[in-house]
């Protein structure tokens, strides 16, 4: 397992944000944590990004445990729901921070920087400002100053929710794409069903701050195995879209 | 940060936003009616001059009315340029106490969520509503040879009240919210994710703060340093009730001016005036030139 919640609690003030919570996400995977708003998605990702600190219960990484660890040892790449770009430096700037904080060298960092420009398709824009960038073109910069440090595990929350509906689904894919590219394990947040079962390998389903099931999105579908999870994922929209994929598949071969 | 920057999805979307709004909004703005606007204009030169050009003409014009050379000699006056002195060493305390304490809980106030945080902002706004005099009395009650702290003071040899570090307290206090006023907006709005995702790559709170937080802060600092040191150098209130107008030892101009104008010696008065009007002058267009900078940031944004 690459990481691993074992019964991880935590409360805020009195409203009780993770129950229990367990899973484990292999390396390689690419894992959705689904679940609609307030139930308590952000708060693992804050929790495993070290940002928040579980009640109780124990964060893995690698076999590890890393609840005393500060979240910047954790070598965890992080992308903010409104990606949170450092708004006075250039994209270039942007990406090259983390590997500017680990006092790596001059040359590697130029190297590294316009590896991942070309990456994100960006090479021409590296001395854009963040305001001078779209929606997309944000989440992308956003995605490589994650990426920089090399980080073993990338964690994304509602990556897709600030961005046009338009584009939406263009920028799904080729996050994927990228992802799968890149081969790094990731978590995402979203509260999109869809959504997680089109990107996702792996959806955990979440409710009231508990993990109601584990699977992949065609098992949960198939087999939804309480009636939160019933009622939560239209399980005949995902099929008629199955079908739809497959018609087309077809057609094009 | 570079302006040339080329259409963004946003503009593309929304068109041409405030101009284009505007149009909607007012079609024939234009043609707005031009009684109005120059009856505003009217109204608003009237007032201006009634305020503030004729008094500040009067004050030129009593300085100079014995002449360049009475003018010079008053203005070289021993006591004045002490006085003038000791305003200057006021403004730069309070500017520097004020200018750390005011980043400190700027910052602590609003990217950290406590219990009380609004009891403490609050307590800091206690100046602007407290009178002066009340401050200067306070102090003079608690740091005074009969106050609370009076006899500790006394037996360690330090004098506070009817001596310069009174004078340099009192100022500060009055002027003990400006910095603070300025950031905590500022700061607010900046909220902590960008910093998170900086202490996350593993960045230290130094660079933290030099790198994320002080370029977003850095116009607005300096305009809160511009009004606090405009306001402890016109400080009169408390400083005057502090301070026991000891002339060439805690006299400043303010209270030197107050001094000389009830000594009869009107000249003199309007003479230390106008080196305070100048001071004013200074600041007021140093503010300006920030402001602009102020407003084009926020405008490329």
């Amino acid at each position: 397992m690459q990481i691993e919640m074992r019964h991880v609690n935590k409360a805020f003030d009195g409203f009780h944000a993770s129950r229990d919570v367990s899973f484990g996400v292999e390396s390689g995977r690419l894992a959705a944590l689904l679940g609609p708003s307030g139930s308590g998605k952000t708060t693992i990702l804050r929790m495993i990004a070290g940002l928040d600190s579980p009640d109780s219960g124990d964060i893995l990484i690698k076999g590890e445990r890393v609840n005393n660890l500060p979240g910047s040892k954790r070598g965890i790449g992080l992308v903010f729901q409104n990606y949170a770009l450092f708004r006075y430096m250039t994209v270039a700037d942007n990406i090259a921070f983390g590997l500017k904080v680990q006092k790596k060298g001059k040359h590697e960092i130029k190297a590294r920087v316009e590896e991942l420009l070309e990456l994100i398709s960006m090479k021409e824009l590296g001395r854009r400002y963040p305001y001078q960038l779209s929606g997309g073109q944000r989440q992308r910069v956003a995605f490589a100053r994650a990426l920089a440090p090399n980080p073993q595990l990338l964690l994304l929350d509602e990556p897709f929710a600030a961005i046009d509906a338009k584009i939406r689904r263009e920028l799904r894919r080729w996050l994927k794409e990228k992802i799968e590219m890149v081969g790094i394990t990731s978590i995402f947040v979203t509260h999109d069903q869809e959504e997680a079962m089109e990107v996702a390998d792996m959806v955990i389903v979440m409710n009231e701050g508990a993990v109601e099931q584990i699977g992949t999105p065609e098992n949960i579908c198939r087999n939804p195995r309480t009636g939160f999870v019933k009622d939560f994922i239209d399980v005949e929209r995902f099929e008629a879209l199955r079908l739809i994929g497959k018609k087309r598949y077809k057609e094009n071969s | 940060m570079p302006r040339d920057a080329e259409r963004t999805y946003e503009q593309d979307v929304s068109g041409d936003g405030l101009q284009s709004l505007q149009k909607v909004i007012d079609p024939h703005r234009d043609e707005g009616s031009l009684g109005v606007k120059c009856a505003l204009i009217g109204i608003s030169v009237l007032f201006l001059g009634i305020m503030l050009v004729l008094p500040l003409a009067v004050v030129a014009v009593n300085a100079l009315r014995e002449g360049w050379e009475a003018y010079k000699e008053n203005i070289l006056d021993e006591y004045t340029i002490k006085a003038f002195r000791l305003t200057l060493t006021a403004m730069f305390f309070a500017v520097a106490v004020n200018t750390v304490f005011g980043v400190a809980a700027a910052y602590l106030l609003s990217k950290f969520y406590f219990r009380g945080r609004e009891v403490i902002a609050a307590l800091i706004d206690i100046p602007f509503s407290i009178s002066p005099v009340i401050a200067g009395l306070v102090f003079i009650l608690t740091y005074g040879n009969m106050g609370w702290m009076g006899g500790f003071l006394k037996s360690h040899g330090i004098k506070i009240v009817f001596a310069v570090p009174g004078v340099i307290l009192a100022t500060i206090f009055v002027t003990f919210p400006f910095v603070f006023r300025e950031l905590f907006p500022v700061m607010n709005v900046q909220g902590r994710e960008e910093e998170e995702a900086a202490a996350l790559m593993g960045a230290g709170g130094l660079t933290i703060f030099r790198r994320i937080t002080f370029p977003h802060i850095k116009w607005a600092l300096l305009y809160g340093i511009i009004l606090c040191g405009a306001r402890a150098m016109g400080e009169f209130g408390a400083v005057s009730v502090i301070s026991g107008h000891l002339r060439g030892k805690t006299n400043t101009l303010p209270l030197h001016v107050e001094i000389l104008y009830n000594e009869f010696n009107t000249a003199a008065a309007f003479a230390a005036s106008s080196v305070l009007v100048v001071m004013a002058v200074i600041i007021l267009i140093i503010r300006n030139l920030v402001e602009m900078k102020k407003g084009r940031k926020a405008g490329g944004r």
